[in-house]
């Protein structure tokens, strides 16, 4: 049965200015399940935004498709809703017009009073009450429009939701408490969330999987990591966790050693490029033979 | 000694520069020579009579009071209130200003959104705008043979250009995230052009607006002066042929005076649709 989200032997390829052509990626395979948080990481480079962009209906890729609950994505849709890293937030507008915005293109039937209403909820979802959401985004402070902008995407109720390295321009201690304010939002939603980011405790913290990117040119999604830390999640007790310096250190040696090895290969056509799953659980039985060896796990699928 | 604000300072300076100005102005102007100091001889010549000269300051005070205290009187095609003269200039500013106007935006609005028109269009322009208004006129004559539309029409193609080329440059600005906001709420091509686009744009758009008047506020006196009749432009005209040099001043402070305002105007609507990102 395929996933909720498909995304099948993606491939982009860009000219290179000198009369040839530059892949980014090639044959991207993977799905994402309804209600599944998927971060995606890799070095800059490796084409994250272009698929961003490809699943946002933004850009086209050069062949392959993007299925989503059963019908091929053609363009920018309500559906997908996106975070800007920028926050993307129309400066003229005030905090609460800027997400009226959204929810007015939505739900054109609403009364205005209706759409002020679900507006001025989300905004509190995310912190933000009272005269606050009055002022133009200029006003406000980094952390805090990047909040509107997750607040305008909630509102919506997209199918799926695209965030783009949307904490990528605040400080850590704004990353932080904004990191928190998502999990929140997204523990009371149950939305299928896709993520882009290249800071791998966030990763961690957020994600159901990870999907892992090779270094471009010829990028590919080569694994495939399960979180197997339980929710309700909390940045000071992840950490306690057995599992999470596990999970950590093959991110860290992935991206700092095999994103470089394996990267650079043009796929075999036949191949089918769908990441290896692997899935780090030390709290499983200890007497599993397996363990002695490796920390990890590999399962092919 | 109390401190005064920086307003305050600057208000003071204005004033002590416009009196110590128009003292020296004053004292600059020679005085007539009074009759009885005549020798006979310069009397049979005709000496004795006022002779046309660049009036004191005094002078042309006495003259606005005169000409603002009833700026509306009507004696006639030569002797009409100074009111009734800028409100022609105003009438056919505005006239020309908004015809162009309702071509540029709209027109550069279509010219932003298509880099292929962007680039057509723009040889065109760059030609055409650096023509003085005036030159039109020759032409507009002929074609319309109407010297009051002749006006409007001058009036109209130099404050077309300044519109246009900054409608095209802010509509082509607009950043990229903010229409892919649009995109990504399915907003349809009218929808995004006046909730995004429009908005975004609108600073420049005004500021292009805001050159237009100040253009076609400098060219209607121009204009004026050669298809007669009526308006400021003729007013100055009409008083330079009358040998009356007072009223040539005082027609020049009102011309700044007006300019000045329409300026203001778009001043406060610039502020309006202002935004920080």
């Amino acid at each position: 049965m395929k996933p909720y989200l498909s995304i099948e032997k993606l491939t982009q390829r860009f000219p290179d200015g000198a009369g040839g052509e530059l892949t980014v990626f090639e044959d991207a395979s993977f799905g994402v399940e309804k209600g599944e948080f998927v971060v995606i990481l890799g070095h800059s480079g490796c084409g994250k935004s272009t698929i961003m962009n490809i699943l946002a209906g933004l850009a086209e890729p050069t062949s392959g498709a993007v299925i989503m609950d059963g019908t091929e994505v053609k363009g920018p849709s309500l559906d997908r809703g996106v975070v800007f890293q920028n926050y993307s937030l129309l400066p003229w507008l005030s905090t609460l017009k800027n997400v009226t915005f959204g929810v007015k293109a939505r739900y054109p039937d609403w009364s205005k009073a209706k759409v002020e209403g679900h507006a001025t909820e989300f905004l509190a979802m995310v912190g933000l009450e009272g005269d606050v959401i009055h002022r133009k985004p200029s006003q406000l402070s980094g952390g805090m429009r990047q909040r509107v902008s997750i607040a305008r995407a909630f509102a919506n109720h997209p199918k799926l939701l695209l965030l783009d390295e949307p904490f990528g321009a605040l400080d850590a201690l704004t990353r932080g408490t904004i990191q928190d304010e998502l999990l929140k939002i997204w523990g009371q939603m149950e939305q299928t969330v896709f993520m882009i980011t290249h800071d791998i405790d966030e990763a961690i913290l957020l994600a159901d999987r990870i999907l892992l990117m090779t270094n471009g040119p010829h990028a590919r999604v080569a694994e495939s990591v399960e979180i197997t830390i339980p929710r309700p999640r909390n940045r000071t007790e992840i950490v306690e966790h057995p599992n999470y310096y596990a999970i950590r250190n093959h991110l860290v040696q992935f991206l700092g050693k095999r994103s470089k090895e394996l990267s650079g290969q043009p796929s075999e056509p036949g191949q089918t490029n769908r990441p290896e799953t692997v899935r780090i659980d030390k709290t499983e039985t200890p007497d599993d033979p397996e363990d002695k060896r490796p920390a990890l796990r590999a399962v092919n699928t | 000694m109390y401190r005064l604000s920086v307003n305050q300072r600057a208000a003071l300076l204005s004033v002590v520069m416009l009196v110590v100005g128009l003292l020296l102005w004053e004292a600059a102007i020679p005085a007539q020579k009074a009759v009885g100091e005549l020798t006979e001889y310069e009397i049979l010549t005709g000496a004795g009579a006022p002779k046309a000269g660049v009036p004191p300051p005094s002078q042309v005070i006495v003259k606005a009071w005169e000409q603002l205290s009833d700026p509306f009187y009507d004696a006639g095609p030569n002797d009409k209130g100074i009111g009734i003269q800028i409100g022609y200039s105003i009438y056919r500013v505005l006239t020309g200003y908004f015809l162009a106007a309702l071509v540029a935006i709209p027109f550069g609005f279509l010219i932003g959104m298509s880099q292929v028109a962007y680039k057509a269009f723009n040889p065109f322009i760059q030609v055409l705008r650096p023509i003085s208004p005036l030159a039109w006129m020759p032409l507009a004559l002929f074609i319309i043979g109407d010297s009051e539309a002749s006006a409007i029409f001058v009036i109209f193609i130099c404050s077309i250009w300044p519109m246009l080329i900054n409608t095209a440059f802010g509509v082509a600005g607009v950043r990229e995230d903010w229409v892919n906001v649009a995109r990504t709420h399915e907003l349809g091509p009218f929808k995004t052009a006046f909730t995004v686009i429009l908005p975004a744009a609108a600073p420049t758009i005004v500021t292009g607006m805001r050159i237009s008047i100040g253009i076609a506020w400098l060219v209607i006196v121009a204009a004026e002066m050669l298809v007669g009749g009526t308006g400021i432009g003729y007013y100055v005209w009409n008083e330079w042929n009358n040998l009356d040099l007072t009223s040539v001043v005082f027609s020049i402070l009102m011309i700044g005076v007006v300019g000045m305002m329409l300026d203001a105007v778009f001043g406060l609507l610039q502020r309006r649709v202002t935004y920080v990102e």
